[in-house]
């Protein structure tokens, strides 16, 4: 089988079965480079297990996980880190790389967590770790970057700001990025795929397209999915992280 | 210059510490102390066998150690007890195989009280060899792992999808801790060994913030014991290996004020 060079990812008909149970299954999906696909559904729908399986996180899977790149950043969902360590933002920055303290600084800067480079890791709140483990994906400059809702604990214009960054990432790294949404109503307008998952692919497509699909609907519910905000705003100014005014 | 039983412990000492030291990092850091134990447990089976086939004890007890350790690895996988059961089941029973070793073999009489507490004051120049070379060896390997074990501890899935291999440096990790209870058994004895392990790092964690200060600050907690506790087993004539942990215990109740005073400049 060939594969285009801009290939990361390519799933087919994965699924996950443990416990007698399928976590998820019939999963087929392709992660390109320079592509943003978002995944969404309800509440243990398989979104963060699809994820995982892109990883490789799990040992058996049914199905088909191809990996074409090594080059991998990945925000978790939850991250439970034992506070036996000593650990700063610093050395969690160069969890799994070797970086420079220059790059270090820059992705603290977008993400706009600079000021907390010295700080002890368990001191942060949780949408200053949020940032943080944003800037670290980031300072890796990979080319597969997984994010499992990656704006939660973040406040709305922090929100608002991520999913700026995450664009900004998209088109300066020309990475391929594997987004779950934490809010099903959101999608980014620059998301080039969504896959709407519940316990297997319930329909996938344009943002447009699933939004006016019937089993998305029927999924969610005709009102709720009326709602599907398809991210897309200007703005013509932004905040500092204390809050004052930066004019562009 | 290695004439003197002294100078010998001293130079045995100061080895083990340099290895303990950051390797006992690693041993708070994943909550392996019990494991550390279990290890420790396993080394008596070692040491029995090493006497029966009169084969050299540390390569006996780190062949035993590992064993242990792999067995540990395969049960954590294929039954649902929790790590901590398996660890007491794998300890006593090691201990009491070995127990049991011993006494088939009526011809063995060793000393016990040796076993347990080890005798630093008698190694020989052997030891010596052992201890630096093997430790040295022991550093190199951890150093090459350091990164993907750091990151794994911190993280297991994010180190896994991040593409270092969690379960293999977990597994190089196990086999370190093997060796250097295999190197380090005639000197400490048994029960001292996870101490040398839990108390530097233990004080170190008092006193550091970030993880390489850690390291370092465990090594030189450890040199200290050492010092101090060779010292004044020396002048006031008490038993070494105890009394290397007993100056271990008085620096971590020293540390315990750094604490104090950094938690009372935050409120």
């Amino acid at each position: 089988m060939e594969s285009s060079d801009n290939l990361l990812v390519k799933m087919e008909k994965a699924g996950v079965f443990i416990n007698n149970k399928w976590l998820v299954k019939d999963v087929s999906l392709e992660i390109e480079k320079g592509k943003i696909i978002t995944l969404i559904g309800p509440n243990g729908s398989g979104k963060t297990t699809t994820a995982k399986m892109a990883l490789g996180l799990y040992k058996n899977i049914s199905g088909k996980v191809e990996k074409f790149t090594k080059k991998i950043a990945y925000v978790p969902q939850k991250i439970s880190i034992d506070w036996t360590l000593p650990i700063r933002v610093f050395d969690f920055m160069n969890l799994t790389s070797d970086l420079q303290d220059q790059e270090i600084n820059e992705a603290l800067e977008i993400t706009g967590a600079k000021h907390l480079l010295n700080n002890d890791l368990k001191s942060l709140s949780g949408g200053e770790f949020q940032r943080v483990l944003m800037a670290r994906a980031v300072a890796k400059k990979p080319d597969l970057l997984v994010l499992d809702e990656p704006v939660q604990g973040v406040d709305f214009t922090g929100e608002i700001e991520l999913y700026e960054l995450i664009k900004k990432i998209s088109e300066t790294l020309k990475c391929g990025i594997l987004l779950i949404s934490h809010n099903l109503h959101v999608v980014m307008s620059k998301t080039d795929h969504v896959v709407c998952l519940n316990g297997h692919v319930c329909c996938s497509g344009t943002p447009i397209s699933v939004a006016n699909n019937k089993k998305y609907q029927e999924l969610f519910g005709e009102d709720v999915s009326k709602i599907l905000s398809i991210y897309e705003h200007k703005h013509d100014h932004k905040h500092g992280v204390d809050g004052s005014v930066e004019e562009n | 210059m290695f004439d003197d039983f002294f100078i010998r412990a001293l130079f045995v000492g100061i080895g083990m510490a340099l290895v303990t030291g950051p390797l006992g990092c690693f041993v708070v850091w994943r909550r392996l102390s019990f494991f550390g134990d279990t290890l420790a447990h396993s080394a008596l089976l070692g040491i029995t066998i090493a006497y029966t086939m009169e084969i050299n004890i540390a390569l006996s007890v780190f062949i035993v150690s590992s064993l242990v350790a792999l067995m540990l690895l395969k049960l954590e996988k294929t039954t649902n007890l929790p790590t901590d059961a398996l660890l007491g089941l794998l300890a006593h029973s090691s201990l009491a195989v070995g127990l049991v070793v011993i006494g088939l073999i009526a011809t063995i009489r060793f000393d016990l009280m040796g076993l347990l507490f080890g005798d630093i004051l008698a190694v020989n120049v052997n030891d010596i060899i052992i201890v630096w070379f093997g430790g040295a060896l022991i550093l190199l390997v951890l150093k090459l792992i350091y990164k993907p074990l750091f990151a794994s501890t911190v993280n297991y899935e994010l180190a896994e999808a991040e593409g270092m291999k969690p379960e293999k440096v977990k597994a190089i990790f196990t086999l370190l801790l093997a060796a250097i209870i295999a190197i380090s058994i005639k000197m400490v004895g048994l029960l001292l060994i996870t101490g040398m392990l839990i108390l530097p790092a233990a004080i170190a964690r008092n006193i550091s913030s970030n993880p390489k200060g850690m390291v370092i600050y465990s090594v030189i907690a450890g040199l200290m014991s050492v010092l101090i506790g060779l010292f004044s087993s020396l002048e006031i004539n008490t038993p070494s290996g105890p009394s290397i942990i007993t100056a271990s215990l008085i620096l971590f109740v020293l540390s315990l004020i750094k604490i104090k005073r950094s938690s009372q400049l935050k409120s």
